[in-house]
Parts: structure tokens; C-alpha cells; sequence
């Protein structure tokens, strides 16, 4: 299937194409093979049944419908953080640069754990926010705030790059044909940018349609109510039910493949303009 | 030692880089390559080193065939466009690389490596900065790093690719005149690629005129100067003025110069006259050119000639007789050479 | 009156960045404040305690194991991937990438389960293994199994653009002063992307001793035995032991500080930004 198409006086390609073929197989296909693989093992019947199970379904639309409002959140909070990290200027930039990192660095499980404290009745947010009457810990409402923590930095890093190479001069160009400041921001900065605000909207998506550590604590696990479709995995496969879990990983799997698609899609397009 | 080169073509996904190029170079030559960008002399000069590939043809050295010698040992000196100087390594341990990756029982010992380098640098008059890092050290300072490194393992052949293309234009001058006195005195063979005449005939014994893989032309510089064997090596060398003619019985004419016929061996049909600025006469009128303006260029006269919708220029000295602006004349281009048209050469 | 053409009017920049401050506060600097409030909540002789209690012990053991494990695999494995897709052109070399990047897409669980769905006891490999005496699931195997399927791309990734952007003329210099394929590898190409390496190295190492999803699903979770440090931090915490909970996670907060401050120090020394830890 994969031949070099002319060859390269630098040695070391069949030694390191090979390395990468065996431990690919082995790490990332092999496994990912059993998971397209074993949920037929119910049948077709039975993989349809399994999926549309009404907790499953629930557990879905939870987590996509969660995800993309998390992502949707994130969208004006990254545009607003990366905007003020490339344009502006101010004590402790640095620093603050180096946070919007912190949902990758830190362990979601930490993540999650401080999250909950956080946002328990009990806790520095969640004790000004329960006299409001808005609960957040063990509702639907924990597992947006704790996805809008794990998506922020993706469009953040997606757009600080476009921020940066954005050409002063067409809104220079802009200024000197009369506009304003708001008008030049709404018809020359963003139009611009809406590429990489969708590309950096699907990146946070995918991420939370997946998360895992930093939902469960927060999230209060009530089937139908608060139980992530991951989270349901786990409980098919505490149930030694392999095909079931296996279906389910595939449907959420196909989806973020399809995402995938869609950003590297849209990725084309952003360098078709450039 | 002796490099020739049979028939070599080589393609890039359906475009030919290299189209049945054939050259010999002899043992002490100098010969450069000039050409556009993407003629293919870079590729050239890639595929001798061994670094690319021909899909069909043959490269000796010395009569012993080349194709399954891979690069490292061939032991050729490339000096590459861009340097290609390890930047993580002093500039005395860049000229050392080559000697200090040979098998050990050929390895000379650490004190004369470092000896013969030394003797290198000073030799190339930057002894005094074998401690520093490439980055450390100006752009024509690196070219000398560059070529050391790539003469310390003794090549039998030297191989540069726009070896003055990333320095400035006084830095490139005297580099000129000092590489070549280099290859004199080591008594190299050496094949450099360039798109600067200027550069080839200045530097080269023979120049080899490269167009879109194929060789259009090779020859000694004042050869190539004096006798184009084509339209695109008479246009590509030197500053030339084209008309458009159409040849029949033997003779050229020149649309709107009907006094003019220039005798040729060209076929009869469409073709182009080419003449350079200095061959160009002007005779008195009433004729059809009529004289723009004229300026002194040192001891050279330089006048605007408009012809139909063309306007060029013609060179003459300062004593030569011309018309005054405004005046019409009569042109004489008896030297122009005629060749065969090619509409679209340099696509 | 705002007289700049490409900048706010002071007053707007102001409120942005005061704005983008309290967001960053909030969101990202509170969790990480709670950690160690909740950890030092009792004084930090518990807290210590919390620390050298045998079975965080296991777990801090564990967890190091793993990761000395899954990181040079991945690091030698993404060394060569870098190598091959950057320094040659052949068919499949797109789909090769995606292929690469393929576990960034996928859930932590997901990467989990398909381990239990080939060496769990229903597993296709599961039984066979199982008469062998082979333990995978629920055993260190399927810790570091799953750990490098999470861990695969960071190495690669970091490095493809990098040996990119430095082209591969150092090495044709190499070759033609006579290096062997070796000798242009540890001589030339290595010193050259050591920072980018070292980067993703650093990248790779944070997830892999932080993940939790996909060890999870694949531990059993047998306290003092299989319990990773993120998951010894699940069991704690849903036992209501806080301070244990959160002195373990104050650990781990301190890798990802550590990793951070090395990161920023490294896209110094790079010279430019490294993009998203992910």
C-alpha cells in the first residue's frame, strides 16, 4: 500500500517506516479494529437496539448537546482572551499565558475534583451562587462549566496564530476609507477570523464530547439526567457487556471522526484564502 | 579526474527537470551552470552529488559509472545554496565533520584533525574564528566556512549551488575573484550553478546555458557572447533587441524596414532578428525611427529609438555620429543574427 | 474620541483585559487555588501524611512505572514516524498522519475500552493470555498499553513541523562529507531537534502520568496494586477523604506547574510558540 514514490539519498526509510507501521498496528489500529469489529457480535438488531436505548440516547444528546453549548461559550470567552493576549499589552502577560494551559497540563481527574469543591453548595463559587438559587455541582449545569474549562484553551491557541498574521494595514486601509473602529472590527478583524473561531468551535466540540475526568465528579451521574455517554461505557463494561460498550464508543466515535473531517475541511479552506 | 554526463532525464510528477542532459567535464575545469529558476541546474548539480536520482541516463567519474555510489562516497565537496552549515557546531567543528565521520581505522588521529583544519581556516582567511557558531559570523564569513568544510575532505570534484546568491553585491565580487584563484591554485574540478551571468562569465572556462532541462549550449564565455546558438541563450546573455521577421529566398525582412535584408541559412517562414544595443547603426534620414532622447553613460552614448511601436535603446560611443532628438534615421542591422521563432520560450 | 485606527480606545482595552483577567482568574487560577486550600485545609503534617500513606505510595510507584515505560516507547516510535513522514514523500503519507493523530480524537474511555475489547476476559486475545498467565487487564500491562495508545502522538506531532521548518540540507551536508545514515542522526539531525524533542517528551510525559479516562477503564481498580495517582485521587475523594484527595492532587498540580514553567522555558529556547499543548 505505502511505497515511497522516488527515493531519497537520506537513508533510514524502510527502518523507520517500518518502526512505524509495526507500533501503529499495534497501538492504535489493532485496538481500534476490535472496537469497529465487536459490537456486530449483537447483530445488526442488536446494535441498533443498543444504541437507542432510551438512556443511551439520553446519554448523547447530554453529551453532544453540552459540548457544542460549552463550545458555543467558549467561542466569544477565546475570541475576547486571545484578542487581548496578541493585541494588548499588560503586567503579568506572561503569566497569564502560561494559564491557558492549564486545563491541558492539568489531570482532568484534578480538574474535576476542584471543579466540584469549587462549585459544591459548600464551596467559594457555589456558596455565592445557591442563595441565586442556580445549583451547578451534580446538575447538567456542572458538566458546562467543567467543558468550558477543558475547551477555552482549544480556541484560544486556534486563534492566536490568526490574530497575529491578521495585516494591520488592511485596517489601516479600512481607516483611511472612512470607517470607525467598530466598523472596521466587525467588516475587516472578524470575517477574517470566523474561520478559525468555527475551527477552534469544533476542536473544543470534539474535546468534550469525549471528556471523562473532569465531568464525572461534577456531573451527579443521574441516568437520564446527568450521565455522560462515556461514563455509560464504563458502566456496560462494569456489566461485562463488551459489544454493548463497544457500539456505543463506535457511535461516539464515528461522530468525532466526522468532526475531524469537518475541521480538516475547514482547514483547507483557511489555507485556500491565505 | 573527468565527470561525464550521458543522456540524464529525470522528471518531478510529469514535468522534466533534467531532459537528456549530456556533458563532459574535463579534469581542472571550471564550468557553471546558467539558467532561469527551474531550468533544472540546480537538479543537475543534485544528482552528480548523489543526492537525487535520474530516472534514466549515466554519470562517470573517471570512466567508473556513478549510479549505485550513494552520496557519502562519492566524496564530492557540496557547497549548498543556503550553507547548510550544522548550526549546532563551531565553525571548527563543521570543517572537521567530514574527516571526523570516517570509519576509524581511516580516521586520522583527533591532533591532526584538528591541525589540518586549522591550517584550512587560515588557509581560507578565517582562522581566527574556528570557535565561533555559524550564527555568530557574517554571511560571506559562512560561505568560507562552507566551502572549507566541503574542500577538508579533499574532494575530486567541487559542486556549488548559488554559491554568492544569499551575500551582497560587493561581498559577491570579491568572492568571485577569490574562489576562483581557489580552484586554480588546488587544481580542482568544479561545477557551479548560478542564474547571474554576469557571474558564470566571469568565473567559468565554459558556460553551459540550461533551459527547461536541456542543455540549450555550451562554450567558453566569449563564444557564447559572440555566437548564441539560439534565440534564448542570444537574449538570456547579454542585453538584445528583437524584431520579429519572416524569411524567405534566403534573406530576412523586417516588418516596417523594408530597405533592411539580412542574408541567412535560417528556413524560410517566421523568425526573429537579434541584435545587440552596440551593433545596432544609425543612418541619417528621413527614415522610419525616429530618435526619443539621448544621454551620456560615461564615455557611452545611449539613444532612444522608437520604431512603429517599439522602443529600444542603442549604444554608441560618445564620438559616434547620431541624430538629434525629434530627427527621424534610417537603423542598420546588418549584424543582427536571424534564428528560427519560438513564440513561447520562456514558459 | 478614538484617533488609532488599529487599536481600541483606551477605555476598551482596559475593560477587555480586565475582563479576560477575571475570566482567566476564575476559571482557571480558583481550581488550581482549591487544590492546595483543600490539601493544607488540616496543616501540612497531614497533608504529608496523606502523601506517605502506603497505598499513595503504590500509586506515586505506579504511576512513575508507566510512565518510564509508555514515554521512550512513544519517544523512539515517534522519533522514526517523524523521520519517515518528514524526509520522504510516498503514497499514504497523508493518511499515515491522520492515522498518527488518531487517538487526539477519541474519547479516554474509548482508548480504554478497546483494550478490555482485545485482553479482557471476553476479549479477543483475553482467554488465550488468560491460560498463559498473562495478566493485561486490571495488571500494569493494560496501564501502560492504554497509556501509550493516549500518549501516542505527542512526540511526533511536535516534531514534524520542526524538521519541516529546518529542511533536510544539514543532512545532505552530512551525506556528502561521508556520514553514515547513523552517524547524520546522532551528529546532525538529534542536536538539531533536541529542544523540539525534548518539548514533546515533556508533553507526553504530563498526559501520561495524568490520564485518567482510559486507565480507568483498564485498572480494576485494586488499591495499593493498580491504582495510578489520578485514579488513587477518584477513590479517595468518592471515600469523602478530602485531604488525602486533594494532597495527591496538589502532586500532580505541581507536575503540571513544573510542566507549564519547563514549557514556557523551552518555547524560549525554541524561539517560538510550540501551539497548544495538545
Amino acid at each position: 500500500m505505502m511505497q515511497p514514490a522516488r527515493h531519497s539519498a537520506l537513508p533510514g526509510f524502510n527502518l523507520t517506516f517500518g518502526i512505524t507501521l509495526l507500533w501503529l498496528s499495534l497501538i492504535v489500529l489493532l485496538p481500534l479494529a476490535a472496537l469497529i469489529l465487536r459490537p456486530w457480535e449483537l447483530g445488526l438488531a442488536g446494535v441498533w437496539h443498543s444504541i437507542t436505548e432510551p438512556r443511551v440516547l439520553a446519554s448523547l444528546r447530554l453529551s453532544f448537546g453540552v459540548a457544542a453549548l460549552a463550545a458555543v461559550v467558549n467561542v466569544p470567552f477565546g475570541l475576547l482572551v486571545a484578542w487581548v493576549m496578541v493585541r494588548y499589552r499588560f503586567p503579568c502577560r506572561n503569566l497569564a499565558d502560561s494559564l491557558i494551559d492549564m486545563p491541558l497540563a492539568l489531570p482532568t481527574a484534578v480538574a474535576g475534583i476542584a471543579l466540584t469543591a469549587l462549585f459544591a453548595p459548600k464551596g467559594w463559587i457555589g456558596a455565592l451562587l445557591t442563595p441565586l438559587g442556580i445549583k451547578v455541582a451534580y446538575t447538567p449545569l456542572g458538566i458546562l462549566v467543567a467543558l468550558i474549562f477543558v475547551g477555552l484553551p482549544f480556541v484560544v491557541r486556534t486563534l492566536e496564530p490568526v490574530i497575529m498574521d491578521l495585516p494591520l494595514d488592511s485596517e489601516e486601509a479600512a481607516a483611511t476609507l472612512g470607517a470607525t473602529r467598530s466598523q472596521i472590527v466587525r467588516r475587516v478583524v472578524l470575517p477574517a477570523l470566523i474561520p478559525a473561531l468555527l475551527a477552534g468551535f469544533g476542536a473544543a466540540l470534539a474535546r468534550g464530547v469525549g471528556e471523562y475526568g473532569s465531568v464525572i465528579f461534577i456531573a451527579g451521574n443521574m441516568p437520564m439526567i446527568s450521565e455522560i455517554a462515556p461514563l455509560l461505557i464504563v458502566i456496560r463494561l462494569e456489566q461485562l457487556d463488551y459489544a454493548g460498550a463497544a457500539a456505543l464508543g463506535l457511535v461516539m466515535l464515528l461522530v468525532s471522526f466526522a468532526i475531524l473531517l469537518l475541521l480538516n475541511l475547514l482547514e483547507r479552506r483557511i489555507h485556500q484564502r491565505t | 579526474m573527468s565527470v561525464e554526463l550521458r543522456d540524464l532525464s529525470k522528471s518531478f510528477g510529469g514535468v522534466a527537470a533534467l531532459n537528456r542532459v549530456s556533458l563532459t567535464i574535463a579534469q581542472g575545469e571550471f564550468l557553471a551552470l546558467l539558467g532561469p529558476s527551474g531550468s533544472g541546474k540546480t537538479t543537475l548539480l543534485r544528482v552528480v552529488a548523489g543526492l537525487d536520482f535520474v530516472d534514466s541516463g549515466d554519470i562517470t567519474v573517471d570512466g567508473r559509472s556513478m549510479q549505485s555510489v550513494p552520496a557519502r562516497e562519492r566524496s564530492v565537496g557540496f557547497v549548498f545554496q543556503h550553507y547548510a552549515l550544522f548550526r549546532h557546531m563551531t565553525v571548527m567543528r563543521n570543517v572537521a565533520f567530514g574527516l571526523a565521520v570516517q570509519p576509524r581505522n581511516r580516521r586520522p588521529p583527533a591532533r591532526e584533525v584538528r591541525a589540518r583544519v586549522q591550517s584550512l581556516l587560515d588557509f581560507m582567511e578565517i582562522g581566527d574564528l574556528a570557535h565561533r557558531y555559524p550564527e555568530q559570523i557574517s554571511g560571506g564569513q559562512r560561505q568560507r566556512v562552507a566551502l572549507a568544510r566541503a574542500l577538508a575532505i579533499e574532494p575530486r570534484l567541487l559542486l556549488l549551488d548559488e554559491p554568492f546568491g544569499a551575500l551582497d553585491a560587493k561581498v559577491r565580487k570579491s568572492l568571485r575573484v577569490w574562489l576562483r584563484a581557489l580552484h586554480d591554485r588546488m587544481g580542482l574540478t568544479s561545477i557551479f550553478v548560478t542564474h547571474d551571468q554576469a557571474e558564470a562569465m566571469e568565473m567559468a572556462d565554459r558556460v553551459a546555458v540550461l533551459r527547461a532541462g536541456r542543455v540549450e549550449q555550451v562554450d567558453a564565455p566569449a563564444r557564447l557572447y559572440a555566437e548564441p546558438a539560439s534565440a534564448f541563450v542570444h537574449e538570456f546573455i547579454g542585453e538584445s533587441v528583437r524584431f520579429d521577421c519572416i524569411v524567405s529566398d534566403g534573406l530576412a525582412r523586417i516588418e516596417g524596414l523594408p530597405n533592411v535584408q539580412i542574408p541567412t541559412t535560417c528556413p524560410a517562414g517566421q523568425a526573429v532578428a537579434l541584435i545587440r544595443l552596440h551593433e545596432i547603426g544609425l543612418l541619417p534620414g528621413p527614415g522610419p525611427a525616429r530618435v526619443e532622447s539621448r544621454h551620456l553613460v560615461g564615455p557611452m552614448c545611449r539613444t532612444v529609438v522608437a520604431l512603429n511601436d517599439d522602443v529600444f535603446d542603442v549604444l554608441a560611443t560618445e564620438a559616434a555620429w547620431a541624430p538629434a532628438p525629434g530627427q527621424t534615421c534610417n537603423l542598420d542591422l546588418s549584424r543582427a543574427r536571424i534564428y528560427r521563432s519560438e513564440p513561447n520560450w520562456d514558459s | 474620541m478614538n484617533l488609532s485606527a488599529t487599536q481600541e480606545s483606551p477605555a476598551v482595552r482596559v475593560g477587555l483585559t480586565a475582563l479576560t483577567v477575571v475570566l482567566l482568574v476564575t476559571l482557571l487560577l480558583l481550581p488550581l487555588a482549591v487544590v492546595f486550600t483543600e490539601a493544607l485545609k488540616h496543616g501540612l503534617a497531614i497533608a504529608a501524611d496523606a502523601l506517605v500513606a502506603p497505598d499513595a505510595i503504590a500509586a506515586i510507584e505506579l504511576t512513575l512505572i508507566v510512565a518510564a515505560i509508555s514515554v521512550p516507547l512513544n519517544t523512539v516510535c515517534g522519533l522514526a514516524a517523524a523521520w519517515c513522514i518528514v524526509r520522504f514523500r510516498f503514497s499514504g503519507r497523508g493518511l499515515l498522519i491522520t492515522l498518527i493523530e488518531l487517538p487526539f480524537s477519541v474519547s479516554p474511555v474509548i482508548s480504554g475500552l478497546v483494550w478490555i475489547l482485545l485482553f479482557g476476559a471476553n476479549g479477543w486475545f483475553g482467554p488465550a493470555f488468560d491460560r498463559a498467565g498473562i495478566r493485561v487487564i486490571f495488571a500494569i500491562p493494560g496501564l501502560v498499553l492504554a497509556t501509550t495508545f493516549v500518549t501516542f502522538p505527542f512526540v511526533v506531532r511536535t516534531l514534524i513541523p520542526l524538521m519541516e521548518q529546518q529542511g533536510a540540507s544539514e543532512e545532505e551536508a552530512a551525506l556528502t562529507l561521508g556520514a553514515t545514515g547513523w552517524q547524520t542522526f546522532w551528529r546532525v539531525t538529534l542536536p538539531n531537534i533536541r529542544w523540539g524533542l525534548l518539548y514533546g517528551v515533556l508533553l507526553c510525559n504530563a498526559r501520561a502520568m495524568g490520564e485518567f479516562g482510559a486507565v480507568a477503564v483498564v485498572s480494576g481498580h485494586v488499591r495499593g496494586q493498580t491504582m495510578t495517582m489520578p485514579l488513587q485521587v477518584e477513590a479517595l475523594f468518592n471515600d469523602y477523604d478530602w485531604v488525602g484527595a486533594f494532597t495527591i492532587a496538589g502532586l500532580l498540580s505541581m507536575l503540571a506547574l513544573l510542566t507549564l514553567v519547563v514549557k514556557a522555558a523551552l518555547e524560549w529556547r525554541i524561539g517560538s510558540r510550540g501551539g497548544p499543548l495538545l
